[in-house]
C-alpha cells in the first residue's frame, strides 16, 4: 500500500482543481486567490430580486446622505411653510392629489404647507440614521457577547444566554415610551432631536443585540470545534487571537446577513415610536411622525398618508429582499 | 497559575537561546539522538459526563486511562488502535492541547503537565501537531500565506529573509507552488491541504511533531506521498515523530517503535521489527492479521485473518481486569480480575497480557478459558488447545 515513491518536491499530487483555470488567467495577472467573498458576489449578481433590493438600498443611502443637496435643488426646506399652497378655509392643499405639482413633487402638508418631498427625504435620513446606528450598536454588542458565550461556554454562556432571553422577552416599545417620557430634553450636551435620536439608537440597539448574539453564539459553538482552532492553540495563540482572528472572520457572513435583516426591523420600530410620539420630536421630519399627522386628515387628503407609508414599505421590503439574497449567496452549505 | 508566573521570566531567555540556531542545520538539537525527548508517566484523561439542569457529574469517559511511554529523540513512534480508543486524546495531551486528569508529561526533562497557556507558549515552538482533517484544520478565511506565517506571528519570530520568503520556501519544501501564497484553502485538494498543514507545523522547526492520523482522510493513492513527505522531512530536519493511525498499514514503513492502544491503555509497545515478527498481545495479533502482509513467511505462518467478536466496550465503564477480556480468545479467570501490567518480556518489547503469544505465559496456572473466550476463539478462527476447553470449565463458568 505504501510503496516507496520518493518524489515529494514535484507536485504529482492529484490534479489541482484550479490549475487549468489558473494557467488561463495568470497569463497577464498575478496568481491570486478567488476568495469566498468573490464567489458570493458572483452568486448575488445572479439573483435579480436581491439585486433590485440592493439598488433601492443604495439609493436610500445616497438620498439620506445627500438630503440637503437634493432638497436645495428643489428649493423647499423641509420646515418651511408654503401657506400659499393651501386653501384659505380648509387648510388643505390646493389642487388635486394633495397638491402635487412640478414645484412640489409629492404635494404639500395640510395645515402647514410644508413640502412633502423634502420631508420624505429628510425622514429617510432620520430613519436610516437611527436604524443603521442602532444596528451597529446591536452588532457590536451581539458579536462580542455571542462569541464570548459560544467560545467559553460554562457559566459565562449561562449568564449571557439568560440576559439575552430576558431582553428578548422584554416589552421594548412600552419601555422606550416610558423612558423617553422621563428623559430630559437636554442631556450630555445634546439638545432637541439629538437626545431623542441618541436614546432611540441606544435603546433599539440594546434590545436588538440578542438577535445577533444568538446567531453568533450558535455559530461559534460549532466553529470552535474546528481543528484550525486547535492548530492556533498549538501555535501558542491566546483566546483573543482565536476569537478575533480565527473565529470572527468566519462569522462575518452571518453577521452581515442578520444586520441587513435587522435594519428594516429597526426602521419599523423607529417609525412606530415616532408615530406614537416617542420618536424624534417635531418639527424634525420622520416617516412615522408624518403618518401620525396624516391620520387626522386622511379622509380629505389621502395622498399625505400614501407617501410616508410607501416610503416605509419600500424601504423595509428592499432591505429584506437584499438580506435574503445575501443569505443565499453567503450560505456556507452552498459553498462546499 | 503559579507555574505561569514562574515561567514568564524564563521565556525570553529561552527565546534568545534558540534564536541563533533557528537557521542552521536542524541536526544539532538539544537532545542527542536516542535520548528521551518526551516522557509520559501514568497519563490519564477522564472527560466528565454532566447531566441535568445542575450539570452534576454522573460519570466520565476514560479516554486515556494511565499510560506510560517515552519518545526518544530522532525516532518515530507509531500509535495504533481502533476508533475511540483514545489516540487523539493522547496526542492532544502530549501537545498539551488538553490538560491531563492525572499523570505527568515531561518534555526534555521539564514537567509541562499543568503549564497554562502562557507557560506553554515558548514550548509550542518545539512541539507541533499535524491534524487529521485537512478540511477543518485550515481556516477557510485565511490565505495559505497567512496560515503558514501564523506560527511566526504568534511566536513573535522573524525568520531570516523575512516571513514571506520563509513561507514560500516552506511551501516549496512540502511540494507546493510558492506562487499560491495568496490562495485560499478551498482552492486546494485534500492532499495539498495536508501539505499546507505540514508546512505550518514545521515552520518553527519543532523538535517533536505529533501527527494525528495525517493521511486517513486522504485518497489511498495520495497517502503514500504524504507519508513519504513526512519521512523525508524527518531526515532533513532531524524531527521526532509520534504518528497516530488506526491500522498498522500506514505506519509500518515509517515507525521505529509502535505502541498499540486499546480502550485508553497501551497494551503492547515494541520495536517495529519485534512487533511485526513476534506480536505478543492477542489484540496486536488481531490488528496484524487485518493488514495485507507482503511477507510470505508470515503469511504462511498465520494465514487466517483473526476476526474480533463484538464491539469495543464503552470507555465510560471499561471491563474489569484486562480490558480486552470481553473479546479475547485466550481470556481466563485471571484476565477478568487482575489487570496485566505493561512489562518487558523481551528486549525492547513491552506487553500487558497474562497469556501472551510468542512469549512465556505469565499466568500458567490459569488454563481454563472463559466461556466467552471459547466463542471468541470460534469466531476468530483460532485453534484452541484441548486442555483449555474441558466440559468442566463450562460448569465452572456458569456457576461463577
Ligand atoms: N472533549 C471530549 N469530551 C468528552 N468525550 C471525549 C472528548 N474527546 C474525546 N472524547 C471521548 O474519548 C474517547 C476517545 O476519543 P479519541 O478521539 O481520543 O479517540 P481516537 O482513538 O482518536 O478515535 P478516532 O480513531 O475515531 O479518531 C471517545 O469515546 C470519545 O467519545
Ligand atoms: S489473554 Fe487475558 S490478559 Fe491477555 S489479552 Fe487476553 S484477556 Fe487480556
Ligand atoms: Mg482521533
Amino acid at each position: 500500500m505504501t510503496a516507496p515513491m520518493h518524489d515529494t518536491t514535484t507536485d504529482v499530487d492529484e490534479p489541482a482543481p484550479v490549475a487549468a483555470e489558473a494557467t488561463a488567467e495568470s497569463k497577464a495577472k498575478k496568481v491570486e486567490g478567488r476568495s469566498l467573498k468573490q464567489i458570493a458576489w458572483n452568486r448575488l449578481k445572479q439573483d435579480k430580486v436581491a439585486l433590485a433590493g440592493g439598488i433601492v438600498v443604495v439609493l436610500l443611502v445616497v438620498v439620506s446622505v445627500f438630503a440637503p443637496v437634493l432638497v436645495s435643488l428643489f428649493g423647499h426646506p423641509p420646515n418651511e411653510g408654503n401657506l400659499d399652497q393651501l386653501e384659505d378655509l380648509t387648510n388643505l392643499p390646493k389642487g388635486a392629489l394633495g397638491g402635487i405639482s412640478g414645484d412640489h413633487l409629492f404635494g404639500v402638508e395640510p395645515n402647514t404647507g410644508r413640502d412633502v418631498f423634502s420631508r420624505i427625504v429628510y425622514g429617510a435620513r432620520i430613519s436610516m440614521l437611527v436604524a443603521v446606528l442602532a444596528a451597529a450598536v446591536a452588532v457590536v454588542l451581539g458579536t462580542l457577547f455571542g462569541i464570548i458565550a459560544g467560545y467559553f461556554g460554562g457559566w459565562v454562556d449561562a449568564i449571557i444566554s439568560r440576559v439575552m432571553d430576558v431582553l428578548l422577552s422584554f416589552p421594548q416599545l412600552l419601555f422606550i415610551i416610558a423612558l423617553v417620557s422621563v428623559l430630559p430634553d437636554d442631556l450630555l450636551g445634546l439638545s432637541g432631536s439629538g437626545v431623542r435620536i441618541a436614546t432611540l439608537v441606544l435603546v433599539i440597539g440594546l434590545f436588538g443585540w440578542p438577535y445577533i448574539g444568538r446567531i453568533v453564539r450558535g455559530q461559534t459553538l460549532s466553529l470552535r470545534e474546528r481543528e484550525y482552532v486547535e492548530a492556533a492553540r498549538s501555535l501558542g495563540g491566546g483566546s483573543r487571537h482565536i476569537l478575533f482572528r480565527e473565529l470572527l472572520p468566519n462569522l462575518v457572513a452571518p453577521i452581515t446577513v442578520y444586520t441587513t435583516l435587522m435594519i428594516p426591523t429597526n426602521i419599523l420600530t423607529e417609525a412606530a415610536l415616532s408615530f406614537l410620539g416617542a420618536g424624534v420630536r417635531p418639527p424634525t421630519a420622520s416617516w412615522g411622525g408624518m403618518l401620525r399627522d396624516a391620520l387626522s386628515v386622511y379622509e380629505h387628503d389621502p395622498m399625505f398618508m400614501v407617501f410616508p407609508g410607501l416610503a416605509i414599505f419600500l424601504t423595509v421590503l428592499a432591505f429584506n429582499l437584499f438580506g435574503d439574497g445575501l443569505r443565499d449567496a453567503l450560505d456556507p452549505k452552498g459553498t462546499r | 497559575m503559579r507555574e505561569n508566573n514562574e515561567d514568564r521570566p524564563a521565556a525570553p531567555a529561552a527565546e534568545s537561546a534558540s534564536e541563533p540556531d533557528a537557521g542552521t542545520v536542524a541536526l544539532d538539537k538539544d537532545a542527542a539522538p536516542g535520548e528521551v525527548l518526551l516522557k509520559v508517566t501514568g497519563l490519564q484523561k477522564h472527560f466528565p459526563i454532566r447531566k441535568g439542569v445542575l450539570q452534576r457529574q454522573v460519570g466520565s469517559v476514560k479516554a486515556v486511562d494511565g499510560i506510560d511511554f517515552d519518545v526518544r529523540s530522532g525516532e518515530t513512534l507509531g500509535v495504533v488502535g481502533e476508533s475511540g480508543c483514545g489516540k487523539s486524546t493522547m496526542g492532544r495531551l502530549i501537545t498539551r492541547l488538553l490538560e491531563p486528569t492525572a499523570g505527568t508529561v515531561e518534555f526534555e526533562g521539564r514537567d509541562i503537565t499543568h503549564l497554562g497557556v502562557r507557560g506553554m507558549r515558548p514550548m509550542r515552538r518545539d512541539v507541533q501537531m499535524i491534524f487529521q482533517d485537512p478540511y477543518s484544520s485550515l481556516n477557510p478565511r485565511h490565505t495559505v500565506g497567512a496560515i503558514v506565517s501564523a506560527p511566526f506571528k504568534l511566536q513573535g519570530v522573524t525568520p531570516e529573509g523575512g516571513v514571506k520568503k520563509e513561507v514560500q520556501r516552506l511551501l516549496e519544501v512540502v511540494g507546493l507552488n510558492p506562487e499560491h501564497y495568496n490562495r485560499y484553502p478551498h482552492e486546494f485538494s485534500g492532499g495539498q491541504r495536508q501539505r499546507i498543514g505540514i508546512a505550518r507545523a514545521l515552520a518553527l522547526k519543532p523538535k517533536l511533531v505529533v501527527a494525528d492520523e495525517p493521511v486517513s482522510a486522504l485518497d489511498v493513492s495520495i497517502q503514500a506521498q504524504v507519508v513519504n513527505l513526512l519521512d523525508d522531512l524527518q531526515q532533513e530536519m532531524g524531527l521526532t515523530y509520534v504518528i497516530i493511525a488506526h491500522d498498522l498499514s500506514v505506519i509500518r514503513h515509517v515507525s521505529d517503535r509502535i505502541a498499540v492502544m486499546y480502550l485508553g491503555k497501551i497494551v503492547e509497545l515494541a520495536d517495529r521489527k519485534s512487533l511485526y515478527e513476534s506480536p505478543m498481545h492477542p489484540y496486536t495479533n488481531a490488528l496484524l492479521s487485518a493488514v495485507p502482509v507482503p511477507d510470505p513467511r508470515r503469511r504462511a505462518a498465520k494465514s487466517e485473518r483473526i476476526l474480533l467478536r463484538g464491539d469495543v466496550p464503552s470507555p465510560i465503564a471499561p471491563p474489569s481486569g484486562c480490558r480486552f477480556h470481553t473479546r479475547c480468545w485466550k481470556a481466563t479467570e485471571i484476565c477478568k480480575t487482575a489487570e496485566p501490567p505493561l512489562i518487558p518480556l523481551a528486549t525492547g518489547h513491552q506487553v500487558a497480557c497474562h497469556h501472551p503469544e510468542n512469549a512465556e505465559d505469565q499466568a500458567p496456572q490459569d488454563t481454563v478459558l472463559l466461556t466467552a473466550a471459547v466463542e471468541a476463539a470460534e469466531a476468530a478462527g483460532v485453534e484452541v488447545p484441548e486442555t483449555a476447553v474441558p466440559d468442566a470449565s463450562k460448569a465452572e463458568a456458569t456457576e461463577a
